[in-house]
């Protein structure tokens, strides 16, 4: 069942659940950012309507820097920018912020501890016909790997509002990463969140469950339906969001691993260096249990229809569950 | 405002202590560069004795000017500069790039809160003082009576990088008056001379052409080098002052040859560079 705890939204299951980008809830976060704290400025490479950083231009003009099409400006100008009390936010398309210019964030914003927000769009193979050159798979490894920055991906539009605003707050280096299609709307308002806690959405009705499935960003939903198929086919499963994969909620991790024994992590994400590979390093340390990982398998994307991609790079709710029965059938 | 004969005599004195102190410090460390802090000292001293608005005492005053050393590998001279004008014992120079040492091979700030930003990696620099201009801008403290400077040391060599005319290209949208770039214009850089690697000339209209104002001048004459800053904050965008300097300056040895970029002098050779440095009279 749905963690009654959490207020989670109670048309998850229905056909006609209100569908919304998680970079909508971005835009809608930092407008709201930017009316509480008049340190926030917006940043961006000429993809501000695409990023939705434009409900923070529009109303604050005089806070929003349009850079043009240079990433790697637009970052190490907004750390300049944070060196003297500002809080950018910084908005391109994740392929080229952080991809292109990973260096100058490493140098001027992560190494230089400048409170520097990086807001990566169109992450996943769902960024559709653009084709493999825009849909970033690569981002949250290349992001985690660094020291001081904390590293957030939403759930849905209304966690990704949360969580930006809960960066302003942090005042330290931050990678945001965004999904350009509609997707479910999982979370309310009244739904917790803060950075560094992971959260069970589903859990079973009694019992123990037999597996523990860890998600990031959009493909919850499509958890969420595994684990209630799987729950009328006898397995008991919990579902953990785990949005904050930096810094990461070991405790509730390895409470998990604990209670299930069996783990699969599911991303829209290579699987080298992403949410998986973080969780396996916490419980190859802490509670060693076999795992199964849904991702993207050493492979560029290409054009397609979002849902069409999802399904055919083995992230669909039918791959969720047969990862589910594999790792139940393997031993310790 | 002209600077006295008395002022130019401190200031030359005051650069000879400085390229002694690198010299030092170099030879101490076994590693680093030495043409470059030789060739920046005399500007480095115009700023940490005469041009800057700070205070040693109390290195994070809100209302101090910034200082953005693009170009990181010349920290030596930033450094000594910085100890003579007072904000950490000079004996501390000896600690450069040795484990522990606040004076890393490269400027931290986590280890040296002092500087205003961590550098080293080049063309990041400047995009990072037109973001500091940019702030200053915003909130609306920019006139001539109110504001600081933002001060960006940048070496030719770094004009490859694609950031930096990223951020010429910003600054210039954006008229930002209160940006001040010194090119060291020394025309070498690891592996040559920089018009055999990658011809920069004419780097005047290059940056005009961004809407910069460009003042040429000698990297080594105090007087010239005070008239051109004090034009340079006079004017309402921003100003690109392309300093010539003689790489590794003051020594005969380490001048003009680019391979006393990134070689350091062993102890003889340093040696033999502090007598004729000491030898000086001004």
């Amino acid at each position: 069942m749905l963690n009654p705890k959490l207020k989670l939204n109670p048309k998850i299951f229905n056909s006609d659940v209100e569908q919304v980008s998680i970079r909508k809830g971005f835009g809608e976060g930092l407008l709201k950012a930017g009316e509480i704290d008049k340190n926030v400025v917006g940043l961006c490479a000429d993809l501000n309507e695409s990023t939705q950083m434009n409900l923070f231009a529009d109303k604050f003009p005089e806070r929003f820097v349009q850079v043009g099409v240079a990433e790697q400006n637009m970052v190490t100008v907004a750390s300049g920018m944070a060196a003297m009390g500002k809080i950018p936010f910084c908005s391109s398309y994740a392929v080229f912020s952080p991809g292109r210019n990973w260096e100058q964030i490493r140098t001027t914003i992560t190494f230089n501890d400048r409170p520097v927000k990086i807001v990566g769009s169109h992450s996943g193979v769902s960024v559709g016909p653009d084709g493999g050159t825009h849909q970033a798979l690569e981002d949250v490894a290349l992001m985690r790997v660094m020291p001081n920055i904390d590293v957030i991906s939403p759930c849905d539009a209304m966690e990704a509002k949360k969580a930006t605003l809960a960066l302003v707050k942090t005042g330290k280096p931050a990678y945001l990463r965004l999904v350009r299609e509609k997707t479910p709307i999982i979370t309310t308002e009244k739904t917790p969140f803060s950075i560094g806690k992971a959260e069970i959405y589903w859990l079973p009705d009694i019992g123990l469950a037999q597996v523990g499935i860890i998600v990031t960003g959009g493909l919850i939903h499509r958890a969420l339906l595994a684990a209630k198929e799987l729950e009328t086919e006898g397995i008991k499963t919990r579902v953990m969001n785990l949005s904050s994969i930096k810094p990461i909620d070991v405790d509730a991790i390895v409470a998990l691993a604990k209670e299930c024994k069996k783990i699969v992590t599911v991303e829209e994400h290579q699987i080298a260096g992403g949410m998986g590979s973080a969780v396996a390093e916490v419980l190859a340390q802490n509670y060693p249990v076999p795992m199964e990982f849904i991702g993207i398998r050493d492979l560029f994307g290409q054009s397609g229809k979002p849902d069409e991609l999802i399904e055919h790079y083995g992230m669909g709710k039918n791959s969720i569950k047969e990862a589910v029965k594999k790792v139940l059938a393997r031993k310790l | 405002m002209l600077l006295t004969d008395e002022k130019i005599k401190e200031l030359a004195i005051k650069a000879n202590d400085i390229r002694q102190s690198i010299i030092e410090m170099l030879v101490e460390a076994g590693s680093g560069h030495t043409a470059g802090p030789l060739g920046m000292a005399d500007i480095f001293t115009l700023f940490y004795f005469h041009i800057l608005k700070h205070d040693p005492k109390n290195p994070s005053w809100e209302e101090r000017d910034r200082v953005v050393l693009s170009n990181g590998h010349i920290c030596p001279v930033l450094y000594a500069a910085m100890a003579h004008a007072g904000y950490f014992p000079i004996e501390e120079l000896k600690t450069l790039r040795k484990f522990g040492t606040r004076l890393q091979g490269h400027p931290h700030r986590e280890y040296l809160p002092y500087v205003d930003t961590s550098s080293g990696p080049l063309g990041c620099g400047l995009s990072q003082a037109v973001g500091m201009a940019l702030a200053d801008k915003m909130d609306g403290s920019t006139s001539l009576t109110t504001s600081r400077f933002i001060y960006c040391f940048m070496s030719d060599g770094e004009l490859d990088e694609g950031n930096t005319w990223e951020a010429v290209m910003l600054a210039g949208k954006n008229k930002l008056r209160n940006l001040i770039a010194i090119v060291d214009r020394n025309n070498i850089q690891v592996e040559g001379m920089t018009e055999d690697v990658m011809p920069l000339e004419p780097l005047q209209s290059k940056w005009r052409a961004f809407n910069w104002h460009v003042i040429e001048v000698s990297g080594h004459d105090f007087q010239m080098l005070n008239e051109s800053i004090e034009e340079a904050q006079a004017i309402e965008k921003p100003t690109v002052i392309i300093a010539h300097t003689i790489p590794g300056k003051g020594v005969k040895e380490f001048e003009k040859n680019y391979k006393w970029h990134g070689k350091i002098p062993n102890k003889e050779e340093g040696e033999m560079a502090l007598k004729e440095l000491r030898a000086l009279r001004f």
